[in-house]
Parts: C-alpha cells; structure tokens; sequence
C-alpha cells in the first residue's frame, strides 16, 4: 500500500480597494447599477488607450513588501488574448514575463515557508448576467484592479493550504489594499493539485480547480479531487492535466477543458503602456507605510503583554481591532484586563464579522483606558468596571460622567463589616436558607451589600466577611 | 517667391474681412458636392457642423477679435479619428454605423481653435492598405489622374487636399499611410515623431507604429498644423509633446552647413524617374549649401518583415474587439454566441483586413512566437540603432517616399504581397518611431508626382520642416503642380 502526499500550489486573485479602476477614472465600488460605473475606456471603445493607476502600483509593491517579495525595479504590462464577451477589448492587460514582485514566501505556523512565485497586476473582467433566457454584460467590474499572487506548489495539505490563505488575507487586509472577502469576490482562489507517493520528488500529473469562493469549499474541493487523484493511480489509471471545477451540490469536481482546449494567449507586450519603473526611494517610502506584520503583533501580544494564543489571535484579526487594543492600553500595567474587556463586553455587542472588521463602538479607546486605569489606582473594583462599561457602550459616556466621586474609592474593612452584619440581620431567611446548604442563598445577601456601597466594595472581599459572620 | 502656404493666407484673408469664414466654407461645401463623385474622397459629409463653426469664426472675427493660428480654416479628417457624434467607420462595414461618444484628442484641439470639419474622408479598411482600395466604400481617386489611385490608407484626406476640397487634412501613418499617398498626390505629408501627437481616439491598427499628421499643400501648412496639435496629453502614456521651438517659426533659417544623409539601401531597386528626381533634389540641397553624407545602412533590409509581423501582431489584438456585441455591424443571423461573433467578423472584415489579422494571430502563437515576433522585435532594436548611428553622420536622411508614382488602380489587389514591397522606404521612419516628411520633388515619366521624404531624428520635425521648406522654395513650380478643381484660391 503507498501512502501519496498532496502536492499544491495556489493562484490567488485579490481585487484591490483603490477608489479608481486601473486604466479610467470610473468607480471601482462594489455593486451598482449595471454599466454605470463605466466609460469609453473601461468599455474599450475604438481609439481608447489605458491610463496606468499609479495608486495600483503603490498597492501591488505593498503587497510585495508584506510577503517578503523582491520588488522589479523594471516591469512592464503585457496583453492577454481571448474572446469572451465580459472582456471587451478582446484581451485582459495583465503581466506575463516580467511581474512586478517575485520571490517572496509566507511562513506557516509549522514553521513551513511556501513560496511566492510572483505577484502582478492585472484587469478584472466584467460579468455575465443570464435573465430570462438571454445574456446581459455588467461591464462595472471591467478594469477593478486586481493583483495575481502564484504560489510555489510547496504546499502539503489541506490545512496547509488554508492556513497559508489565511495569512495571505490577513496581510492584505492588515496592509489596507483589499477588503480580500471571499463572498463578494474580492479574493479568490484557484488550487493546482497533484499527488505523488510519500517519500518520491517528482511532481505528479495536476489538475487546476478553478475559483473557489470559499474556505470551506476549497477545503472540499481539495479533499475530493486528492481522493479522485489517489484512486486513478491505484487503480492504474493515469490523471489527466486539466482545469476543473468545483461543484458546490455534489461535493466534487468535474472536467471544464482539458489541455488540448488550453488558450493560446499570445502575451505580447501592451504597446499604449510604457515601462514601469520603480525607484529604491519608493520602494522604501512604501514600506515604512506597512504597519506591523499580524504574526510579529500576535507574537508581541502574547509575549509582551502574556495573552494567550487564542485571545491575541482574536485581537489581531482586523487591523481596526487591534489599533483599538494598542491605543486602548496605553500606559496601562494590565493590558490582559483591556483585552478582557474587548473580548468579553465589547465583542458580544458586535454582530458577525463584519462588525467586528468595521469595529464601530460607542466606547472610544481612551475611554475604555481611563475606565480602567480607575480599576488599577484601585478606585472602583472589577464589578463596577463591568457595569459602568456597560453603560459606557449604552451611552458613549466617559467613565468620569457616570461614577460620582463619591462612588470612587474602597470602603474601609471596619465599615464593610458593619455593612455586612447589617446585611445578615436584614435577610435572616437567607443566612437560614445558606445554612441549610444552599450556598446560592449567599448572593442575596452579598447584593445587599453591593447596594448599600453603591457597588464600591470588593464583593470577593465581602462575600469572604459575609461567610466569616455567619460561621460567628 | 510666394509660399505655398494656404493657411495664413486664408487666415489674414478672414481677418481683414476680405472673405468671410461662411463664404470660404461654403464655396468648400459646394465643391464636395459636385466633384467628390469624381474623387471619392470624402465618405461623409460634415456640412452642417462646418457651417455652424463658420458663422462662430464670422462672429469672433466681427467683435475684432485675433484669430488662433487654424481657426477657420476648412478641414477633413481621416475616418479613424474619432469624432463625437459623427460616424466614425475607418471604412470597415463593421464599424457602420458606429457613432462614437467621445472625441479624439487631436479633434478637441482642433475644435477648440475652431477648425471647420467638412467631412470625413476615405481611408483603406483599419488603415491596412497602400492604394485606399480595401476601404468598403470603394478607393479614393488621384486628382492628377482619375485612372490612379489616391494612395494609402490616408487616400482620401491626400485625394481631398489635392482636389482642393479642404485645406488640409490629418490622416495617420503606420507604416507610410501619410506620406505615400501625399507622395502620389503631390502633396506634403508629415509623419511627426512617436509620441508627438496624441493617439487616444485614433482607433487603433498597430499601436507603436501609428502616428497622426497632417497632409497639406505646402510645408509651411504642415508645420502650423504640427505646432498646433502636437500637444502632451495625459490620456497617452506614450504621449510626450513636442519640442519647446514652434516648427513653423524656423523654416526660414539658412541649411547652409546642414548635413543631408544618403543611404544607398533607400535607392536600391527604384524607378529609373524616382531616382532622377532624387538626384535633381541632391542637387538642389548642394546649391543650398548644404553637405552631402553617403553612407550604408544593411539592416534597412529587414524594414519590410519586421513591419509586417509587428504590425500584424497588434492588429489581430487590436482588432478582437470587433465581436458585434457593443457596437458596429452584427450578423443577422445565428444560432449562438459563438456563430455570432464569427460570422460578424467573417461577413465585417474585408480580405486584407483578415490577411492580417491571420498573419498576425500566426506570428504571435505558441511555438512561432520566438521564431517570428520576438525575432521582429530584436532587429527592431537593430534599426532604431542604425538611425542612431546614422544621425551621428547627418542632420537629415533624404530618402525617396515610394519607389514609384501612383499605382493605376486594381493594381494592389492583384498582388498583395508586391504592394507591400512598395512600402519599403517608408515603413524603417515607423519602426523606429522617428519623424518623416514627404514633399514632391518633380514628375515622373507618367507626368505624375514624385515624392521624396526627408527624415530626422526624434522630435526634430523642426529641422526636416526647415530642410524641406528650404527645398520647396528653391525648387518652385518644377516640383509641384495644383489641380485645376475644387476651391481655387
């Protein structure tokens, strides 16, 4: 029995968030109405010419930068040819042998680099719309910048694959050029994927899934079409180089064309673009733009600030997240309370993610800072931090207009314990009902003197007096 | 000696009201009207947006107002410049109908000094001709003799400025469609350098070999139509302006000391008369004072194939938007979408047009890439070497335009491949993206024009101007003659 080890390399397309298409000055918003966010330019009306974005460039070495690429100081655009009618030139300007990044790689959390072939950019294509038994064209997302990221076929397993297209959203979102979601098609994915026997070199025979739109889908796709790869050869059969796809209600894969159906695309260099080049000055006024890499922020939050892995990965997830946590902690001794609180009150009133992305809380960050700087000079206590941010997300207040000075500050031992005996002798069923083991009971009474110390006391403290007197 | 010109003669005759811009234009418009049946040249008639813009001009010129260099002055454009709102077809059935929304740069410039359109003229099919016959309107005729063509592409703007029916025109020059038929028509025609005049709305048949220019009857006319369009525009990134000193303005200056190059290769295998025109013009330079520089230059040998594969190549991409799906002609009928956009382009294109877009699909294919295109490009850059080394030599290089006079017509049609050949002393200005002028230069044995070409290095319009006008008015009435039709000023 040979045991076969997935082989697999990803093509990933990531529509860029800059506010004007590539070659026009048309809108490159998501949506719209058909054909109104277009011109003679991005429709290719005869006689037009392309208009290079530098904004895309800028992008694209950002992109370069944050996976480790080496930037071309020379590159060029190239013409792709082939009919279809969401292309209305007639061919897609993209770059074919001198990309404007190469070389770069991603590091998985196994400690496993998968290169980076290159990354170039590119034209999106407009869209097919089938109504009622006719064809329509929306050519508003013609011309959407788009970068192109090839991967080495270095990966070795589904998990591999999605942990390394993880990352790669995560960066492009950390650096700002995508919203990179998958749903609305700003990031997409084809996989290459051959199998060979453990242990062997050489590459097998692969087939290409075309545009996966999901994680999960891509993880199915690749489950199946390893199985599909697997069988073949054990059953003596060959695979068969060809693009598939995806097919999302039978869980499997099926043939689109094979490759004596390949396009020929007769790349030639676009003639109405001149060279692009780029200085080491840009290159290096671009890459003191980058923020901090998500993995060296994850890094430092567990290390410097003693996270634990899963809360640090939940604060690094959307730029807008962390940004809030950093400013939020700012001379602060227990940053691990700031994440508490984000976590814990301030996740849950964000709905799904999307919310989490936008990060629009009534609660600004220095707020939620001095809010807790209260706890640590010892002024209000852990209960009365959760309740006054409870108020504060109601409100948008600051701490300051919604505890009164005189709910600031401990309440001395010899008070509390007055308080407590009060309490007791107020609520005798309750000490009976604690005394017969229902130790719920307790609460009722530490309540009690919550209430009377308008929340000041520390109730680990009370409840600890409260069962002292009670055994009295 | 009087210039040739026309343009600033017009222009004063406006402004000291001597003619009014109305009457100017409509003595044009009446002239297209009974001799364009003889010409073919115009494939339609602008009257209307002519009239309009004279009564404008009429109107500045009655509030005393000065008048811009072109302003007034009846003009033609060649079908594939793109203009708002009037049919732009470059004389292909699958372009009928097609009305463009916006405009070329070169036409706003113009409308801006209030050039008057009279029309757009005839052209071969996408600019992919020698002899304006594969236009699907049928070719333009030349002036001097009915029974030859015009010339091409540009055939109709060289047919209509040689008939007197406009003052000038632009057309554009991929591989001589400016100054072929300007040679055979006797006209000047300028092939300004790559990147001089915008292309943004010049509808495109190979994009790094097609320029704009002017045809005209004098170089003086040229260089004014040159200065006023030859502007930076920001929609062409390959659009660089011009030079800081006006063209016009130096075409006075003394060649004394100037060095005019010889290339032997330019003389190889021309008619006997071409030749001795050449000669005479040599000979005209020398009395000028200026210096006469022979020297080899082999790779111009390999002009012809790499124009052609090239060219080609950006054709059969340029040209794939032709599908019938946004705009122009569409099949009738079909069962699908893919017997739509093939018997759109089957039944759209003529046979040249397809001739080149099958070479051109060839030559760019996997497995002949290497052996055909890339192998083009390379001694592309050969050529562009050989003129920079030339231009170490000489000022200018003096080359004949064609190596003959206007072809009777049907001629092309016959041999495809011989009518190439006839490009060979025109296409080296385009592969290397240099300027070119061809003026005439005397009659052949036929008793029809004679055109040679002077050609200079990058954005040095002003010098082969100032050779060429230097030349136009030593050499007088010998080199040129007006036809007896049309507007006759």
């Amino acid at each position: 029995m040979i045991n076969y080890e997935l082989v697999s390399g990803l093509e990933t397309h990531i529509e860029l968030s800059t506010k004007t298409k590539i070659f026009c000055s048309c809108s490159t918003e998501f949506g719209g109405e058909p054909n109104t966010h277009c011109c003679p330019v991005c429709i290719g009306l005869p006689g037009t010419l392309p208009k290079l974005n530098e904004k895309v460039v800028e992008y694209a070495i950002m992109a370069g930068l944050a996976t480790n690429c080496e930037i071309s100081p020379i590159s060029k655009m190239d013409r792709k040819n082939y009919v279809y009618p969401d292309l209305p030139k007639a061919y897609q300007i993209s770059q074919y042998d001198m990309p404007l990044c190469k070389n770069g790689y991603i590091e998985l959390s196994n400690g496993r680099k998968i290169r980076i072939l290159r990354i170039h950019i590119e034209e999106d294509a407009g869209k097919l719309i089938h109504q009622r038994g006719n064809t329509y064209v929306d050519y508003n997302r013609g011309g959407v910048p788009l970068i192109e990221i090839v991967s080495e076929p270095d990966i070795r397993s589904i998990e591999e694959a999605k942990e390394y297209l993880e990352k790669l959203q995560l960066i492009m979102r950390y650096i700002g050029i995508s919203d990179v979601k998958m749903q609305e098609g700003s990031l997409r994915c084809d996989v290459n994927i051959s199998v060979r026997p453990e242990g062997t070199e050489t590459l097998g025979t692969r087939t290409e899934i075309k545009n996966m739109n999901s994680f999960t889908h891509m993880a199915k796709a690749m489950d199946y079409e390893v199985s599909r790869q697997i069988d073949l050869l054990q059953s003596g059969e060959t695979v068969v180089q060809e693009t598939r796809r995806y097919n999302e209600a039978d869980g499997c894969t099926e043939s689109m064309r094979g490759k004596e159906d390949a396009h020929d695309y007769r790349y030639f260099r676009e003639p109405d673009l001149v060279t692009i080049h780029v200085s080491d000055e840009q290159i290096e006024r671009l890459r003191k733009k980058l923020p901090e890499p998500p993995i060296v922020k994850l890094n430092r939050y567990m290390n410097e600030f003693g996270l634990p892995e899963t809360d640090a990965q939940l604060l690094i997830k959307y730029r807008n997240i962390a940004d809030y946590f950093e400013a939020a902690i700012n001379d602060i001794s227990t940053p691990k309370t700031v994440a508490n609180c984000m976590i814990g009150q301030i996740f849950s009133r964000l709905d799904g993610d999307g919310a989490k992305e936008n990060f629009q809380v009534k609660v600004t960050p220095e707020n939620l800072n001095a809010l807790v700087k209260l706890l640590e000079s010892g002024k209000i206590k852990m209960n009365l931090l959760k309740a006054t941010l409870e108020k504060m997300l109601d409100t948008g207040k600051a701490a300051s207009e919604l505890i009164s000075e005189s709910d600031m500050g401990g309440i001395d031992e010899e008070t509390l314990k007055g308080l407590c005996a009060k309490a007791i002798a107020d609520n005798q069923s309750a000490v009976a009902d604690y005394l017969s083991g229902k130790e719920k009971a307790l609460k009722a009474i530490l309540g009690a003197v919550m209430k009377a110390t308008r929340g000041r006391a520390d109730a680990v403290e009370a409840e600890k007096l409260l069962i002292e007197l009670i055994r009295q | 000696m009087d210039s040739f010109g026309k343009i600033k003669k017009l222009s004063e005759q406006m402004a000291s009201k001597q003619i009014s811009c109305v009457e100017l234009t409509k003595q044009y418009v009446e002239a297209i009207e009974s001799d364009n049946d003889k010409l073919n040249a115009y494939v339609k008639s602008t009257s209307d947006v002519a009239m309009e813009t004279a009564k404008r001009v009429d109107k500045k010129i009655a509030s005393g107002e000065k008048l811009l260099p072109l302003e007034g002055i009846p003009m033609t454009l060649k079908d594939n410049i793109s203009t708002k709102g009037i049919e732009t077809t470059c004389c292909s059935k699958i372009l009928k109908g097609y009305v463009p929304i916006y405009s070329a740069t070169v036409w706003e410039i113009l409308q801006n000094q209030n050039a008057v359109l009279l029309g757009k003229t005839n052209m071969d099919e996408f600019a992919m001709g020698s002899s304006c016959e594969t236009s699907c309107f049928g070719g333009a005729l030349n002036p001097h003799d009915f029974s030859r063509v015009a010339g091409g592409s540009s055939g109709g703007v060289a047919s209509a400025v040689g008939g007197n029916l406009a003052v000038y025109g632009l057309g554009s020059d991929t591989g001589g469609s400016i100054r072929q038929p300007a040679s055979f028509c006797g006209l000047t025609g300028l092939k300004p350098t790559y990147g001089a005049i915008s292309r943004y709305g010049l509808i495109a048949y190979a994009s790094s070999f097609d320029q704009i220019g002017p045809i005209t009857t004098s170089v003086e006319d040229a260089a004014l139509v040159y200065d006023a369009i030859s502007l930076y525009d920001e929609r062409d990134s390959t659009s660089r302006g011009k030079a800081a000193a006006p063209a016009s303005e130096s075409l006075n200056k003394s060649i004394k000391g100037m060095k005019i190059g010889i290339a032997k290769e330019y003389l190889d295998g021309i008619r006997d008369d071409v030749n001795d025109a050449i000669q005479k013009a040599i000979k005209v330079y020398e009395s000028l004072g200026a210096e006469i520089v022979y020297f080899d230059m082999p790779s111009l040998k390999y002009s012809l194939a790499v124009y052609y594969i090239l060219a080609c190549a950006e054709a059969s991409s340029n040209l794939g938007r032709y599908d019938g799906i946004r705009y122009g002609y569409k099949t009738a009928h079909y069962a699908d979408r893919e017997e739509m956009i093939c018997k759109t382009r089957s039944e759209g294109f003529g046979d040249e047009v397809k001739r080149r877009i099958l070479l051109g699909t060839y030559v760019l294919s996997a497995g002949y890439y290497d052996a055909y295109y890339k192998k083009a490009q390379n001694l592309r850059g050969t050529l562009i070497q050989a003129y920079k080394d030339a231009f170490q030599k000489c000022d200018v290089i003096l080359a004949p335009t064609v190596p003959m006079t206007a072809f009777p017509l049907n001629f092309s049609s016959k041999d495809p491949v011989e009518t190439y050949l006839t490009d060979i002393c025109t296409v080296p200005v385009n592969i290397a993206g240099l300027p070119g002028v061809s003026i005439p230069c005397g009659f052949g044995n036929d008793g029809l024009p004679i055109g040679m070409q002077l050609i200079g290095n990058s954005f040095c319009e002003a010098t082969i101007l100032n050779a060429a006008y230097q030349y136009e008015t030593a050499a007088g009435k010998t080199a040129f003659r007006a036809v007896d039709m049309g507007v006759r000023l």
